[in-house]
């Protein structure tokens, strides 16, 4: 399956509310300076995505881009979390292996995520750097791909709890 | 939340309304007294919520990590105790602030029955209503309109009605019409439910577009709250407080009136508001606390209170529940709300068992993103688990009735106080023989249609695992004997003629109906009869 634009505009919307076309300013957040998420953070978050996401999602990147991008700089309390949670992850594979995450190979990046751990850990925005890295980065992603149809769909729910896909698909029976 | 501190909270002057409370009773009564041209102030203890956050809501709702109460319930200003044999979990559903608990409430909004209003000249057990189903139908009418209710006129066991609803009924889920089939083999018939959500779009608001979490928030407004009707008062003109906390009502010399509620401001400034009449619509909990906090010289036992009813007959509903998995698709988890109930088991045949009001889910088990936000495995292998883990849940639940116990009731905490020294309310609960019956009574229905299904059983909540549904009800109750009840047919206590009650405090028995309905039946009576002393 190809994630398309419309696909991370979708997991915007979900994440941050509706409204987006034409959108300029941060207006989630409060009281915080725009965050920025730089080419690094785009490569991590999709190196991250390629170990969450099954392996029929492509265009990983453009989608990860399109959505974290847009998500940090809209929900800057939120993105300086994300932005954070980059730089714990990333000192963490340095220490291990010795390179940053977005560098691992795929078997490196699934196997980080389990002996940080990151799979076992509670999602916790102010918590240990564990609890960070899974809040702000993979249950984001995850959130991304699952709350909207993009993901849901390849379970057979077109119209998940978080996305407004109407009232219709619940009459229907299965395909 | 949008509310400042410094916005203006000082009291009106010339009040000729004071209502407490802007939750559905209040704004209800709100709105249609200051639409007759009455001058109307609403005190709030809470604060008004911005609705442009309702998104973030939804996503704190959705997403784990976040421990902050979703409408900010909790802490020293929300603080209860809990000392009957059945704990309360008084904060898990009700709201403060402006539009109340209909923030977070799901929306279901069916008229009791007429057997409700006559239990015990029926069947000899609980009370008998004052008024009959007959006196408040015209105001189920006007409730119905109020809300937006989408129904159908297609349930047999409802009661009469004089129209269709005002918007068509949500149509049936697919999983609707596999219960419908193992319904009619085990003889159960089954029938719409009426919402209190716009199918179609209002001048109020869009129609419904299926974000799926209208309990505990819809961020499109289709779900109807009580901030619509709050917004229409002040468009007449009232002036709704919000952050104004009412510590007591204060009465003049004679015990015959209220002369103000005295509130406290975000600022720790003490105000008194005056007026000609004051609705208390505070809740089940709160409104008799208020009364119990209001006591004096005159009455030592609380205001209003000299039946010694105020806080007791506290009632819930009881949820009962099976549910388990088919070997096919039940396409669960599309919307966040019920499109087919039956009334079939509703009313009672003799005294043996109380009312059960039976419900076909359409939300049953996970969805794929509360499977993934709590996943160990990722990629392909957290995808198998999603596609093992959802899609297949099935379930039922039921509203199950309690009677009316003294001994059931909200009083004050005599050793822990809120945030402004006021003694906390504390919650004393029970269920008797005949309720714990009627669960297993419903357990045993939903079973049987589970089965025929053909279902997989994996849980059943029954009576020893049972809870409330956060229907508080019954603790200021409405009679014509003032020694035995608190407040009149027209909402107005027995003890105080300007003191009237809106909310489902005044049910004298609670049926097993969602009680939203009805409360707003009788705040829009209430409210008249208010507007004929003005």
């Amino acid at each position: 399956m190809e994630l398309t634009r419309r696909d991370a505009l979708t997991a915007l919307s979900a994440a941050v509310g509706g409204g987006l076309a034409g959108c300029s300013a941060p207006s989630v957040d409060s009281g915080t300076e725009p965050a920025e998420l730089d080419g690094h953070g785009v490569d991590t978050l999709a190196a991250l995505a390629a170990v969450l996401y099954p392996n029929e999602a492509e265009n990983v990147r453009g989608f990860v881009k399109e959505y974290a991008s847009e998500r940090v700089r809209r929900s800057p309390d939120h993105g300086s979390g994300v932005v954070d949670a980059i730089r714990v992850l990333d000192d963490y594979t340095e220490t291990i292996y010795g390179e940053r995450f977005a560098d691992l190979s795929l078997a490196q990046r699934r196997e980080a995520l389990q002996e940080m751990p990151i799979a076992t850990a509670d999602p916790v925005p102010d918590g240990t750097d564990q609890q960070r890295v899974r809040y702000y980065l993979v249950n984001d992603l995850l959130y991304a791909f699952y709350a909207t149809p993009t993901g849901a769909e390849l379970a057979g729910l077109e119209n998940p709890p978080g996305y407004p896909g109407g009232t219709t698909s619940y009459q229907r029976g299965p395909r | 939340m949008s509310a400042s501190s410094s916005e203006d909270r000082t009291p009106s002057r010339n009040a000729d309304v004071c209502v407490v409370g802007a939750g559905p009773a209040g704004a209800l009564v709100a709105a249609k007294l200051s639409a007759a041209g009455h001058d109307v102030v609403v005190l709030d203890a809470g604060p008004r919520f911005d609705p442009g956050e309702h998104e973030q809501r939804m996503e704190t709702h959705l997403r784990p990590g976040k421990t902050e109460p979703l409408w900010g319930m909790g802490g020293e200003r929300d603080d209860y105790s809990t000392s009957g044999e059945q704990p309360y979990p008084l904060n898990a559903a009700r709201v403060k602030g402006i539009g109340g608990s209909t923030l977070h409430w799901q929306g279901m909004v069916m008229r009791m029955h007429e057997q409700d209003f006559r239990l015990d000249s029926e069947l000899g057990v609980a009370d008998d209503w004052p008024i009959s189903y007959d006196d408040l139908r015209p105001y189920y009418a006007a409730a119905e309109e109020a809300f937006s209710v989408a129904g159908a006129s297609d349930n047999p066991f409802a009661p009469p009605r004089e129209q269709p609803h005002p918007l068509p009924v949500f149509p049936p889920s697919y999983s609707d019409s596999l219960f419908a089939e193992a319904c009619e083999e085990v003889g159960i018939t089954t029938h719409s439910v009426p919402n209190a959500r716009n199918s179609e779009p209002t001048d109020d608001a869009s129609a419904c577009v299926g974000y799926g979490t209208c309990k505990p928030v819809c961020p499109s407004g289709a779900k109807y709250d009580a901030t619509r009707h709050i917004d229409a008062a002040e468009a007449n003109g009232a002036r709704v407080l919000d952050q104004a906390p009412v510590q007591r009502l204060e009465h003049d010399a004679d015990g015959e009136t209220v002369t103000a509620a005295v509130y406290v401001t975000p600022d720790g400034t003490d105000h008194r508001q005056t007026a000609d009449e004051f609705v208390l619509a505070t809740g089940g909990v709160e409104t008799p606390r208020l009364l119990l906090l209001s006591a004096s010289e005159q009455y030592p036992d609380g205001l209003a209170n000299s039946s010694g009813a105020v806080g007791r007959y506290f009632m819930d509903h009881l949820f009962a529940g099976v549910g388990g998995r088919l070997d096919e698709p039940t396409r669960q988890k599309h919307i966040g709300f019920n499109t087919t109930e039956s009334h079939q088991f509703y009313d009672r045949e003799d005294d043996s068992r109380s009312a059960i009001k039976l419900e076909f889910l359409n939300y049953a088990g996970p969805a794929p993103v509360d499977i993934a936000l709590g996943a160990e495995e990722f990629g392909d292998a957290l995808l198998s688990r999603i596609r093992e883990e959802y899609g297949t849940h099935i379930a039922m639940g039921a509203l199950v009735e309690q009677y009316p116990h003294p001994e059931n009731c909200i009083r004050l905490d005599p050793e822990r106080t809120d945030d402004h020294g006021n003694p906390i309310p504390d919650v004393v609960w029970s269920l008797d023989d005949r309720t714990k019956r009627t669960i297993r009574r419903a357990n045993e229905i939903q079973r049987s249609v589970l089965e025929s299904l053909g279902a997989d059983i994996d849980w059943v909540v029954g009576p020893d695992n049972t809870g409330p549904t956060y229907h508080h009800m019954g603790t200021t109750r409405m009679g014509t004997d003032p020694s035995a009840s608190v407040v009149s047919p027209d909402c107005r206590t027995h003890d105080l003629s300007n003191l009237s009650i809106a909310g489902s405090s005044t049910f004298v028995t609670g049926g097993a109906m969602n009680p939203t309905l009805t409360l707003a039946a009788l705040s829009l009576k209430a409210a008249d009869a208010v507007a004929s002393r003005l």
